[in-house]
């Protein structure tokens, strides 16, 4: 019964799922033949491997975010939380328990890692447990998050202070692993473990089933409450996983930190062909879309077609258009 | 007679219990600590509402953070309504938020705006700002004679409101006759991370950029992150500005890339609060416009400008 449920939703969209998984993709490819031909300089290794590594808070954060939106949720904390998680993680930095520096920044990075999933269980169990409408508790924590980081910069920002401990830790953004940076390599592994967590386990079937129809899913002996708690959990892994690799690039917290990330991680993940009412989550897909929106924001500074004044307009068209071609594209089927 | 003199008796206690409490109320309007500046300005209203509390033992200060124009408005009816001698109000968006403070100004209650001016000026009884086109004007003169041949440089704006175009207006005349050409201008919102793109995307759209405005200290230090990664050594310096407490170091420690800052300090919100006590309080009359100057601070004077304990 459970298997039925599972595949149900998953099955009959299928053939059609083949061409919607691509046109995120298409839409992407189209989007960077324009960026080449606004400006050459658009394809050089050096603005390409740019734009990735600035993707990497969004795409993280937006992984995390699908499954939630599969699962039937939303979370609309996770810019506050990851400001939250880099104010926490910079004190720690700053606290000098650890005198040994590679073990300092692994233990923030664990650190950071728990408060994370701590944060996520919290609007997990409130939403699970509390029944209230996600929405609501995330915004809730959302602002919660956001005073907490307030209150440890005291409204200021919080910054690595040992400059070697800063040098150390910079190249966990700046660095690279045969010429490929490593908030890249981070995307690719995020995005292989959310599609594995979501096409091939048990879970991320009972996740679809769960956000495609809670009652049938609750007839047919899936606990909603668990799975849907620890989609939030893993939300909030993906965000302290965005926020190891944010505090190293400007080595500082403040209360401008992720601020709109939530609305951008969302966008993604609807450009990437995630129904926002749940069911349906592609992984992939969110990754384009998050490289998409950020691919977009790069072409409006490279090229001068713009006036400086115009540029949200023209993204706002630009994803329109994105979505309005993917839609033919998967009606022309 | 005995009932009149009871009565007398009583209401001249009321008088003198009124009398010993004329106690008068400040509101202190301002913007939540949404980037570094902002962060400085409740800060320094926040030590200088326990001054003066401590000062005057009659004055109640209250300060209200707002994160947008329209909480904002809403704060200022708020306080309105809960009966308030004087305000202080640093708004979002000046000319948002004009109506909302013409209200309270109405109801007869002094109205001190400080910083973002609005194109009305019949809103306020006294303003306290920095010289916001001065702000431009100085970097534009520093630029003319560090670059006395001319160059390419690149300019990052604020957020889209007033003071920005005040900023950028003067600084645009202030370069004008000299050799240098502004190749591009983008808006990084006073925020470190946009400023960090904005300054990469620059950094690959031109192979030669000379020297970099960025009317921030805030915004600096994503500019100077760009630039290290992409290891570029044709930036000859980077002008910023407000008086951060990193960037005064840095220039005071004479930093090539950093020669000099120019001032436009978030105390001013504390000048502007103590100004409006002095009326309150002390009846001195104060109404008018009190500039601060955009002093521009080098490596000479950058120890008077260095405040260590400041979180900004």
């Amino acid at each position: 019964m459970t298997q039925a449920v599972g595949e149900a939703p998953a099955a009959a969209p299928r053939r059609r799922m083949s061409v919607s998984a691509v046109a995120p993709f298409l839409a992407l490819a189209l989007i960077c033949a324009l960026g080449a031909l606004a400006n050459p300089r658009f394809l050089s290794f050096d603005n390409l491997t740019n734009v990735l590594a600035r993707s990497t808070f969004i795409a993280t954060i937006a992984v995390g975010q699908t499954l939630v939106i599969t699962g039937g949720g939303l979370d609309l904390s996770v810019g506050a939380m990851a400001a939250f998680i880099s104010g926490l993680t910079i004190l720690f930095l700053n606290s000098g328990l650890i005198d040994n520096m590679p073990l300092l920044i692994v233990s923030a990075m664990v650190l950071a890692l728990a408060v994370g999933a701590l944060c996520g269980l919290f609007n997990g169990l409130t939403t699970t447990i509390g029944k209230i409408e996600p929405f609501i508790v995330t915004l809730g924590t959302m602002g919660i998050f956001r005073s907490l980081l307030t209150w440890l910069a005291q409204g200021g920002s919080i910054t690595i202070r040992n400059t070697d401990v800063r040098a150390a830790y910079r190249q966990v953004y700046f660095g690279d692993l045969f010429g490929v940076p490593y908030p890249v390599l981070l995307i690719l592994g995020v995005a292989v473990a959310g599609a594995f967590i979501l096409y091939a386990t048990a879970y991320g079937r009972h996740v679809r089933a769960v956000g495609s129809n809670e009652d049938v899913a609750r007839y047919s002996g899936i606990s909603v409450a668990r799975v849907r708690t620890i989609t939030y959990v893993l939300q909030g892994l993906c965000v302290a996983l965005a926020v190891i690799v944010y505090v190293p690039r400007l080595s500082s917290a403040s209360a401008a930190t992720g601020l709109g990330w939530e609305l951008t991680a969302i966008t993604a993940v609807v450009v990437g062909g995630t129904r926002l009412k749940g069911g349906v989550g592609h992984i992939w897909g969110t990754i384009a879309g998050a490289l998409i929106l950020e691919v977009i924001g790069n072409i409006m500074l490279l090229s001068n077609l713009v006036s400086e004044y115009l540029i949200g307009a023209v993204q706002g068209a630009i994803i329109i258009i994105a979505m309005l071609a993917q839609r033919g594209m998967s009606a022309s089927r | 007679m005995k009932r009149i003199l009871v009565s007398l008796a009583v209401f001249g206690l009321m008088v003198g219990a009124a009398q010993a409490q004329v106690s008068k109320t400040m509101a202190v309007s301002v913007p939540t600590a949404d980037h570094g500046w902002t962060g400085g300005v409740v800060f320094h209203a926040m030590e200088e509402a326990k001054a003066l509390e401590k000062k005057y033992p009659g004055l109640k200060v209250i300060v209200k953070t707002s994160p947008d124009p329209a909480a904002q408005a809403d704060a200022l009816e708020d306080l309105s309504t809960q009966g308030i001698d004087a305000l202080v109000v640093l708004p979002h968006d000046p000319n948002v938020l004009t109506d909302p403070i013409r209200k309270v100004k109405n109801k007869g209650t002094f109205v001190t705006v400080v910083d973002r001016i609005a194109d009305d000026r019949s809103i306020y009884d006294l303003y306290v700002g920095g010289d916001n086109p001065g702000l431009g004007a100085s970097a534009a003169q520093f630029f003319k004679k560090a670059l006395p041949n001319g160059g390419d440089i690149v300019v990052i704006r604020g957020l889209p409101i007033p003071i920005d175009k005040m900023r950028v207006d003067a600084f645009n005349d202030g370069i004008k006759g000299a050799k240098i050409n502004v190749i591009d201008s983008q808006f990084g919102n006073w925020s470190r991370d946009d400023a960090f793109k904005v300054m990469q995307d620059f950094l690959t759209k031109h192979p030669k950029i000379d020297a970099v405005w960025c009317q921030d200290d805030d915004m600096a230090i994503g500019v100077f992150e760009a630039i290290a990664q992409a290891k570029r050594t044709d930036i000859k310096f980077v002008v910023a500005g407000a008086g951060a407490k990193d960037a005064v170091k840095r220039v005071m420690d004479g930093d090539p890339m950093m020669p000099v800052d120019v001032l436009y300090s978030p105390s001013m919100v504390a000048v502007a609060m103590d100004v409006t006590a002095l009326g309150l309080e002390e009846g001195i009359p104060v109404r008018g416009d009190y500039i601060l100057k955009a002093t521009l601070i080098t490596k000479d004077n950058a120890k008077d400008f260095y405040f260590k304990d400041s979180p900004f």
